[in-house]
């Protein structure tokens, strides 16, 4: 009983961002009547999916105190590496889904390794992952995008089959985060890496263990781009990261680490998808969208510190 | 000329409704070296913080120079002319001496907002040479010694017109001759009119250089002494004498085979050649003082920090502790002297506190059920006596006794043989500080082995069945518990053994 009575207070907490984004539903759907259509409702979905399916990976590694802003890059990374399979046989889209993430993941664990056993702060590793790995997909494809003719591969990104990709992720990643004992070690090792240490945590394992997973899931949301827009391209998902950032960071996940929730990123995920799918509706200029953005990121960062704040 | 530099009248500081200072007075006349000694948690630090304008008294007055002159702040304190040289220095080490010395003063090379180099190191040059010190002012500041830097702080304080100069301990790192010539420059201050007030553990040095010296105990003021009158034993019975009253809830309990033995254990710089053993239903005390090299020890068995030599056994067993991991698998559990730092994740909840260390042990698989954690975590909570809204409420809410009682309740939890306890009841109330105690208690009557650190003396006494002393990395004293008892060894005896060099 006791337990639950908390965990309402936990989400009237949360639910300032919540009512964020209802308000901006019921504003849109008010000034525009595309808006508050079935079928707008499934592109906001499948607009955020590839960006969604990056923030969640993205919270695990806000979570445990780090940053990853490789994920632009990978997105590219992940584009060309399955563009060339699928360039030199179209038949090929098993091999150029698992090459894609697998060298993707790769890339994780060089990230993984110099956090977790290099002690080089996060930034710096993952900002210098993200110049080599943009480079990596210029060379690649030497600056040329594949044009891609699969129709198998098509499927990964037509219709709903990003939205179902996304939601089963989402479940997962929920699921792992709040009901495993790896989800804790994450929580732990975020909020006091010392503590979680003495411990018995191997804090270690599970720094590489995050870069990984957010290696493997901007894999698996670069190939969905590639797949959506039929091309792997070198110069895609530039700024990827700063999306995926912000979403966390709506969705009430702490910068320095050790709180957070995979749904609280959903909904930062579905405000900025909104905001986009809705401005774009009312003809506002993307440079506004951009005024926009940036005012809610910085008034929900805020209002999250206050009621922290407000709490103690 | 004023009769005294510093007056202080009736001094009181509350925290949370515990006095770390009641009712303290004293005076200092100008140009005198005043000590102030006491044990740990005598209140030393939170009186000189009080001096410095780091802490604003709840009660009494501050006089400077006959006038009331309470500061509020740091800069404050500065600018009536008092000054602290702290433990950890504060020189910008990245900066050259020349650039330490006129930090904030830059403007008194003309008005411009360059700041002119080469006057300025000239300037230094002359200042370093008044002070007997040949070296070059574009040195950088992390460059020189310990001894060095203080020194640079010294001048500093001085330079920026100081007449109360206050020093934290400002022999603990250094060598005896370094020592030695702070000492002259002490006694030069003095005789240009400086006051100093001192504080150290070194009851030696200080009759060699302090001229009165002010006894604290418990936050109270117990007595100023002539320094040239009094003799050590003198002052180590004012910093103690109190009497054990009956808060140590100690039983005997059957002592059997050997559950921890430590051989040789050292790391660099930090311990040497240290060896012990603590049996089943033992409560092993090892005191000494702060900084003494204790809680070291205690990390490095625990595998948080490593060891550079030595052997640890449990149950007769060599056993390699590489990590913490190592240790709870091999039933050693570590209550930490920092809470904040290794005890406790502040933002999580009691709950997954408690259950972090164990979770490894009750559940099998990848998953947790909730069920079974909850069942165990509110058991805890009421053997313990936790007092929380909810099991799930974070734990940076709660009182430091409670804190402190979620750290045991997760190592109990871990089920454990060889219970260390690090400073178990620091900065904790007294209601919490005896059920701690209890606890202890029935655990070591249980068959738990238990070490226990702690710089409190009475609490040693009151609780171990054998008493470490540990000094400068070395075991430098051992005591039974029926020679305490009996009154063969006392206190100060104690306290004579973690004072040894």
């Amino acid at each position: 009983m006791e337990s639950r009575k908390i965990d309402t207070m936990g989400l009237v907490k949360k639910y300032g961002i919540f009512i964020v984004l209802v308000t901006l539903w019921v504003v849109f759907s008010l000034s525009s009547s595309t808006f508050r259509t079935a079928d707008n409702f499934s592109n906001i979905l499948r607009q955020v999916s590839t960006n969604g399916i990056i923030a969640v990976g993205m919270t695990f590694i806000i979570m445990v105190g780090g940053i990853d802003l490789s994920v632009g890059s990978l997105v590219a990374v992940a584009g060309v590496i399955g563009g060339s399979i699928l360039v030199a046989n179209p038949a090929n889209t098993v091999l150029a889904v698992i090459a894609s993430v697998a060298v993707c993941c790769l890339f994780g664990v060089m990230n993984g390794f110099f956090v977790a056993k290099g002690k080089v702060p996060a930034f710096i590793v993952t900002l210098a992952t993200m110049t080599m790995a943009r480079g990596f997909a210029y060379v690649y494809s030497n600056g040329k995008p594949y044009t891609l003719k699969s129709p198998d591969f098509n499927l990964i990104g037509k219709g709903n089959t990003p939205i179902i990709i996304f939601i089963v992720i989402v479940i997962l990643a929920h699921i792992l985060l709040s009901q495993t004992k790896f989800g804790r070690y994450v929580y732990a090792t975020g909020g006091n890496e010392d503590a979680a240490s003495a411990s018995g945590v191997n804090v270690k394992s599970i720094l590489m263990r995050v870069y990984i997973l957010s290696g493997v899931l901007t894999g698996i949301a670069g190939v969905i781009l590639a797949a959506r827009t039929n091309s792997g391209q070198p110069a895609v998902g530039q700024g990827y990261e700063l999306d995926a950032i912000a979403a966390v960071v709506i969705g009430g996940t702490s910068m320095t680490g050790g709180s957070g929730t995979i749904l609280g990123t959903l909904v930062g995920v579905l405000i900025i998808g909104t905001l986009n799918n809705g401005l774009n509706l009312m003809d506002v200029s993307s440079y506004y969208q951009m005024i926009v953005k940036g005012i809610i990121i910085l008034g929900a960062v805020f209002f999250d510190l206050k009621s922290k704040k407000a709490a103690k | 000329m004023e009769e005294y530099r510093l007056e202080i009248k009736h001094l009181h500081k509350r925290f949370t409704g515990v006095y770390a200072i009641k009712d303290v007075s004293f005076q200092v006349k100008p140009g005198e070296v005043h000590a102030i000694v006491g044990e740990n948690g005598a209140g030393k630090s939170t009186l000189m913080k009080m001096i410095n304008g780091e802490l604003t008294p709840n009660e009494g007055e501050i006089l400077h120079n006959g006038q009331p002159s309470t500061p509020h702040s740091v800069a404050e304190a500065k600018k009536l002319g008092i000054a602290m040289i702290h433990q950890e220095l504060s020189s910008l080490s990245n900066m050259t001496i020349a650039e330490n010395l006129f930090l904030g003063h830059e403007e008194c090379f003309g008005k411009s907002s360059f700041v002119k180099k080469r006057q300025m190191n000239e300037k230094a040059r002359q200042i370093l040479k008044e002070y007997d010190m040949s070296l070059d002012p574009n040195t950088l500041v992390e460059s020189l010694s310990v001894a060095q830097t203080q020194m640079i702080e010294i001048i500093k304080a001085v330079r920026a017109n100081a007449d109360i100069v206050i020093m934290d301990e400002p022999t603990s790192s250094l060598s005896s001759k370094e020592a030695e010539k702070l000492f002259q420059i002490i006694r030069d201050l003095s005789s240009k009119n400086v006051s100093i007030i001192y504080i150290s553990h070194r009851l030696e040095e200080i009759l060699d250089i302090a001229d009165s010296i002010t006894v604290l105990r418990d936050g109270q003021y117990i007595e100023t002494v002539d320094a040239s009158t009094v003799s050590q034993e003198r002052l180590v019975e004012l910093m103690v004498g109190r009497t054990l009253d009956n808060i140590y809830p100690k039983e005997d309990a059957p002592i059997a085979d050997v559950a921890l033995e430590v051989r040789n254990l050292s790391r660099k710089g930090v311990f040497d050649d240290v060896s012990f053993q603590v049996h089943k239903g033992e409560i092993l005390g090892i005191s000494g003082l702060m900084g003494a090299g204790r809680s070291e020890i205690a990390r490095a068995i625990f595998g948080i920090d490593k060891l550079d030599g030595g052997s640890v056994l449990i149950g007769g067993k060599e056993i390699r502790i590489k990590s913490p991991i190592d240790a709870i698998k091999n039933k050693l559990a570590m209550v930490s002297e920092d809470r904040k730092l290794y005890g406790l994740v502040l933002c999580r909840s009691i709950k997954e506190n408690i259950s972090l260390p164990n979770l490894w042990n009750l559940f099998k698989g990848l998953f947790i059920r909730s069920g079974k954690e909850v069942q165990e975590v509110e058991e805890l909570k009421k053997v313990l006596g936790i007092k929380c809204f909810s099991i799930n409420v974070n734990t940076e809410t709660l009182s430091g006794g409670n804190q402190q009682k979620v750290v045991l309740a997760k190592w109990l939890l871990s089920k454990p043989e060889i219970l260390i306890l690090d400073e178990p009841t620091r900065g904790i109330d007294v209601g919490s500080k005896f059920e701690i105690y209890k606890l202890m208690s029935r655990l070591a009557k249980e068959g738990m082995a238990i070490v226990m650190i702690s710089s409190e003396l009475p609490e040693i006494i009151g609780m171990s069945d054998r008493v470490l002393v540990v000094s400068h990395g070395k075991i430098s004293g051992e005591f039974l518990r029926n020679d305490i008892t009996s009154g063969n060894v006392t206190q100060k005896e104690l306290l004579q053994s973690a004072l040894k060099i």
